[in-house]
């Protein structure tokens, strides 16, 4: 069993944390990787997300479900909440809910 | 394809219904889709279509516990590749209303009610029979190399 360092990698610069997943985002590894951001988001608060798609190997609607469900979480929390370089396993999914209408999805080298 | 369509090859899996398994059905579509001569394009499509379907099996049919799901992967001799995903769980009681965008019977807030969407966008064809307290069955029809032939 792949244990969650081989899921998700997580990275903290000052108030900036990115979470970034890998391999494939389906049910089976969504319900792992939300216990882990929101975690992050109720324990650190930090002040901004970033959820990095750039090594995702496939996603599913499970993902659609995790990336709008913590979205609603940090806004609630007062986190600003971006989706970050959607490769083309996520942007495809991504694209087919017209994600961009409802979160924002930032495409950019580095972050800070 | 039309009912004159021979198959020309086929396979079967089956295995329960614990999430660990989604990885499993789409290998095994990816698998049976190889020898079809697929572009990545097609393989993603068909991986993304057989997952939302087994998952719907193990968050929906069989949720709280677990069941069997058996795949069966058909090629057809006019290159259109039919997956059915088959359970015995609780059975979908209206189809329509649950191949509607957005539309879930799960309440936790984590479910995106894209899942029949997905595979409707990324198959030809999505065929589903159901009956409550039985089971359900979705086909999902794919003809790969379109351009082609």
């Amino acid at each position: 069993m792949k244990n969650t360092a081989e899921i998700i990698n997580c990275e903290r610069k000052g108030e900036t944390v990115i979470f970034t997943p890998k391999g494939d985002v389906d049910h089976h590894s969504a319900n792992i990787i939300k216990k882990m951001i929101d975690s992050e988001l109720f324990v650190e608060r930090p002040k901004e997300m970033y959820l990095d798609l750039s090594k995702v190997d496939f996603m599913d609607s499970s993902g659609l479900g995790l990336i709008l469900g913590r979205y609603r979480i940090a806004t609630e929390l007062g986190v600003s909440f971006s989706v970050l370089n959607p490769n083309s396993a996520a942007e495809r999914i991504l694209k087919l809910a017209g994600c961009e209408r409802m979160i924002n999805i930032v495409r950019k080298k580095d972050v800070k | 394809m039309n009912k004159q369509n021979k198959a020309v090859n086929s396979a079967e899996l089956s295995f329960p219904s614990v999430s660990q398994n989604e990885s499993l059905s789409r290998s095994f579509a990816a698998a049976f889709l190889m020898q079809t001569n697929p572009t990545l394009e097609e393989i993603s499509d068909v991986k993304c279509a057989v997952s939302e379907a087994v998952t719907n099996c193990i968050v929906h049919a069989y949720a709280g516990y677990v069941g069997m799901i058996r795949l069966k992967a058909v090629l057809y001799d006019d290159n259109t590749v039919m997956i059915e995903v088959k359970d015995k769980g609780c059975g979908i009681e209206d189809i329509e209303k649950a191949k509607k965008p957005l539309f879930t019977t799960n309440s936790d807030g984590e479910r995106s009610g894209m899942g029949f969407t997905v595979m409707m966008t990324f198959c030809d064809r999505v065929k589903v029979t159901s009956k409550v307290g039985k089971g359900t069955k979705v086909r999902l029809f794919k003809k790969i190399g379109r351009s082609d032939t």
